[in-house]
């Protein structure tokens, strides 16, 4: 395979966009990126003045087709590097990072359907990258999304989101596990079995399944999802701990 | 000279022996989980650990026997990639070491296997001279399957991703012949204190 070797550089903050009240999406101009796959992370390394430094990935959310890259960062209270990135971070700062990583939890076009993308919170971002890439490739391949967030306010990408499911062959599904609008017509509980049955593909139609989200939401998730009848090699899973930073 | 990211202090930094921390990591208290599908849960009377490839006669132990091994509680430092290490972690298990004794071999690698199909290679020598197990125990208890029960390989010199979680058998290999993340981007040693993190690294 040929892979180009994966080194830092410096990107340049283009564009900072509030998400939601606890994340924001950075846009970045590189000077030299490979490309990646839809899927993938970065590194990305900050260094006080007095030179230390500290490292922390997070995923990327465009999709490949888009020029530069953006990042779409959840901000947690007691971290390192996602106050830093969120708060202070401005547009025309520097950014030293590097990518993209990640062999495994990867979606290509031509690795085909159905899809079943279950996201908890911002486990989205990296399957947001995978939705994009497959919308900016006109494919209509059969693809379930199945977002879980505590309420409305909480979720990335909202319109874009309510945009994409007008397209052919996606349905988007939410789950809103804390609050919810007068009148919402999604799920109202956390992920169990009955919805992951409802959302489909069934295991019959044997689809490729991404779980994105925090540790225990994974787990639950992708537990469910083998007993249902899901072939566990079938589920790819990406989690993150407390300790996102 | 290193580039200031205009703004960052960073936590404070008296609080752990930067020794013990290698380039890029941090220190957690807590214990993430990291694995890249959903958590096999493998009964133990369904359970055997086995060494086989380039060696005489391959071995295989039930669970009921493999605990009876000479076990060691060791206290070591855990560094993953993802960037997290975790200091002081105790563990119950089998050497390998007292795994391999009495077997001949001319392998000069290792393929670790797994439960839900993960592999992970090493090079023999990194699983020997006292720096590798197969640990059951943490921290007193029966590994948890989140974190690789009934057992897992233990290379803490290593970046995490060799200690594979749920392992199920050791085969030694006259070539090398690189694993699940090894050929997903990975680099093919891990050492965290060279930080080779990546391939190209």
């Amino acid at each position: 395979m040929d892979r180009a070797r994966i080194v830092w550089q410096f990107a340049t903050v283009r564009e900072l966009v509030e998400e939601t009240a606890h994340a924001k999406t950075v846009r970045l101009d590189l000077p030299d990126w490979p490309g990646h796959a839809a899927g993938q992370h970065v590194d990305v390394r900050l260094t006080a003045e007095d030179g230390y430094q500290t490292e922390r990935s997070y995923s990327i959310a465009s999709a490949p087709e888009q020029a530069g890259l953006a990042l779409t960062v959840e901000r947690i209270d007691d971290g390192e590097v996602s106050p830093y990135l969120v708060d202070e971070l401005r547009s025309g700062d520097e950014l030293e990072l590097r990518g993209p990583i990640g062999g495994h939890f990867i979606w290509r076009i031509a690795d085909g359907g159905p899809l079943l993308l279950v996201a908890g919170g911002s486990g989205l971002v990296p399957l947001m990258s995978m939705l994009r890439h497959r919308s900016a490739q006109g494919s209509a391949v059969d693809t379930r999304l199945l977002l879980s967030a505590r309420s409305l306010i909480d979720v990335l990408y909202r319109d874009e989101l309510a945009m994409l499911g007008r397209g052919d062959g996606l349905a988007v599904h939410q789950t809103l596990t804390r609050d919810r609008p007068a009148g919402w017509p999604g799920f109202a509980r956390r992920v169990d079995a009955e919805m992951l049955v409802s959302v489909g593909p069934t295991p019959a139609h044997r689809p490729r399944i991404f779980i994105c989200g925090p540790t225990a939401f994974v787990e639950q998730a992708a537990d469910l999802l083998v007993e249902i009848g899901h072939d566990p090699a079938a589920i790819r899973a990406e989690r993150f701990g407390p300790t996102g930073g | 000279m290193a580039h200031i990211s205009r703004g960052f202090r960073g936590r404070p930094r008296h609080e752990v022996d930067p020794a013990r921390v290698p380039p890029g990591q941090y220190v957690v208290n807590d214990f993430p989980v990291l694995s890249a599908g959903p958590t096999p849960r493998t009964q133990l009377d369904e359970w055997s650990f086995t060494l086989d490839g380039a060696v005489d006669r391959a071995v295989s132990w039930p669970w009921a026997e493999f605990v009876k091994l000479p076990s060691e509680r060791f206290t070591v430092d855990i560094h993953c990639v993802t960037k997290w290490s975790k200091l002081d972690t105790s563990w119950t298990g089998v050497s390998v070491d007292s795994l391999l004794q009495g077997v001949e071999t001319e392998a000069g690698f290792v393929s670790a296997w797994c439960d839900g199909g993960y592999t992970t290679n090493l090079p023999l020598k990194d699983l020997t001279g006292g720096r590798a197990w197969v640990a059951y125990e943490y921290a007193g208890e029966a590994l948890e399957p989140e974190h690789g029960g009934p057992a897992r390989l233990l290379v803490p010199h290593l970046y995490f991703w060799k200690s594979a979680k749920w392992v199920r058998g050791l085969t030694l290999t006259v070539e090398d012949e690189p694993g699940f993340w090894e050929t997903a981007g990975y680099h093919n040693r891990g050492d965290p204190w060279q930080e080779q993190r990546y391939w190209s690294d």
